[in-house]
């Protein structure tokens, strides 16, 4: 059932494709022609060893890094040649990002927290906080609204990120490691937990990750090695 | 080897009809990999002559075996002799994988190839898995995890391989 609806999805087109990326960072060439396709709904893996290029290769297709040459196109937009302002705006209203750690305010609770990207989006204060207080209790969270997420446990602190990347209804949801910091058990349930709500709420995810196990979440993986998307992807575009 | 020390277990937590044993077998030990009736009497005839099991009277009934079969202490000893001992350690220094590769480097055909399409196969695999394990009970997710745990191994294996393709083809082609 689910990869017929992805094969109809795939009728539509991409959602989300990155041609030829070129990105270095001073000396380091980090990404040298990478090209990747995301289909609609999808959970896609970007696998790869350490140093390869595949977080560089999430930030541009999200829009935060620009890269040195090539293209990025998001719903058939050219995004990496929108200005700053657009791109944030862009960021903010389609996008959704959970990483390893260190996207929560530690000193604002967790219902700040998951209500801050909808008040950044000027929504009116009261129904921010109502949407957070929804997505507490969908997440059996309620009694740790309250709570300073500087004093949750790594596998809460996720759950709250995941609140906050998806409070906005992004159409896409872009996860680097996001498991990284949690003990394998409380990896699988943040994992679980992601792959339900995405398929939920129809996001279309892209997850970056060196885990086998969590990769195996995913719908389709492509592989990074130096700098370049040498599975299966890259062959789908060439046979186009 | 491990299924008449199964049985003995499963007797020795309650004595059982041959059908009860087959049942908790196929519940407990072997999901997926039901044990046939024939293979539960045999063992159980072999296990009664050699003295780990007591047969009681026949019951009556119908049905191919109404026995209750009861574990002896000679039983008793050998369970607890297995459930001490730890298995084999198999290193599973010759698979398949390492022959594939090491002959495709010989033939100087596609090794990184092959273990592209491997490492996709085994990811398909380790999905089918995870569903398994999302969508069914506590015992479902022991046992795909220990196929999940041992098809992440291999694929460990494929990468670190893949890293030392170059070395390992000078080594063979020499």
């Amino acid at each position: 059932m689910r990869s017929a609806a992805l094969a109809s999805r795939r009728e539509l087109g991409s959602l989300i494709e990155g041609r030829e990326i070129v990105k270095s960072f001073g000396e380091t060439l980090a990404l040298r022609g990478a090209s990747v396709c995301v289909e609609p709904g999808e959970i896609l893996a970007i696998m790869g060893p350490s140093g390869s290029g595949k977080s560089t290769l999430l930030h541009c297709l999200a829009g935060i890094f620009t890269p040195d040459s090539g293209q990025v196109w998001f719903e058939g937009q050219q995004i990496d040649q929108l200005g700053e302002d657009k791109r944030t705006r862009l960021r903010r209203t389609e996008f959704g990002f959970i990483f390893q750690f260190g996207q929560l305010v530690p000193e604002l609770t967790s219902a700040d927290n998951i209500a801050l990207p909808l008040l950044l989006n000027r929504s009116p204060r009261k129904d921010a906080y109502r949407k957070a207080a929804s997505w507490l209790e969908r997440l059996d969270m309620r009694d740790l609204g309250q709570r300073r997420t500087g004093e949750l446990s790594g596998g809460q602190a996720q759950r709250v990120a995941l609140a906050r990347a998806l409070v906005t209804h992004p159409r896409v949801l872009f996860a680097d490691e996001p498991t990284g910091s949690l003990d394998s058990l409380m990896g699988e349930r943040v994992m679980e937990l992601l792959v339900a709500l995405a398929r939920e709420e129809g996001t279309t995810v892209v997850i970056v990750t060196h885990d086998a196990r969590i990769a195996a979440y995913s719908d389709r993986e492509v592989l990074v090695r130096d700098g370049r998307v040498t599975s299966p992807a890259t062959r789908e575009i060439r046979g186009q | 080897m491990s299924v008449p020390l199964s049985l003995l277990g499963l007797i020795e937590r309650e004595p059982s009809h041959g059908y009860e044993l087959k049942r908790d077998y196929d519940r407990y030990i072997g999901p997926g990999r039901s044990l046939p009736f024939g293979q539960v009497y045999a063992t159980l005839a072999r296990l009664a002559r050699d003295g780990k099991v007591a047969a009681g009277e026949a019951e009556p009934g119908s049905g191919p075996d109404r026995k209750r079969y009861a574990i002896t202490e000679a039983g008793k000893r050998d369970v607890a002799a297995w459930l001490a001992q730890p298995i084999e350690p198999e290193p599973h220094l010759q698979t398949v994988l390492f022959s594939k590769v090491v002959i495709a480097l010989m033939l100087g055909r596609s090794a990184q190839g092959y273990l592209e399409i491997q490492r996709a196969a085994h990811l398909q695999r380790m999905r089918e898995l995870t569903e398994v394990k999302r969508t069914g009970n506590a015992m479902d997710a022991l046992l795909a995890d220990h196929g999940l745990f041992h098809l992440e191994a291999d694929l460990r294996w494929i990468d670190l391989t893949e890293a030392r393709l170059h070395a390992l083809k000078e080594m063979v082609q020499a």
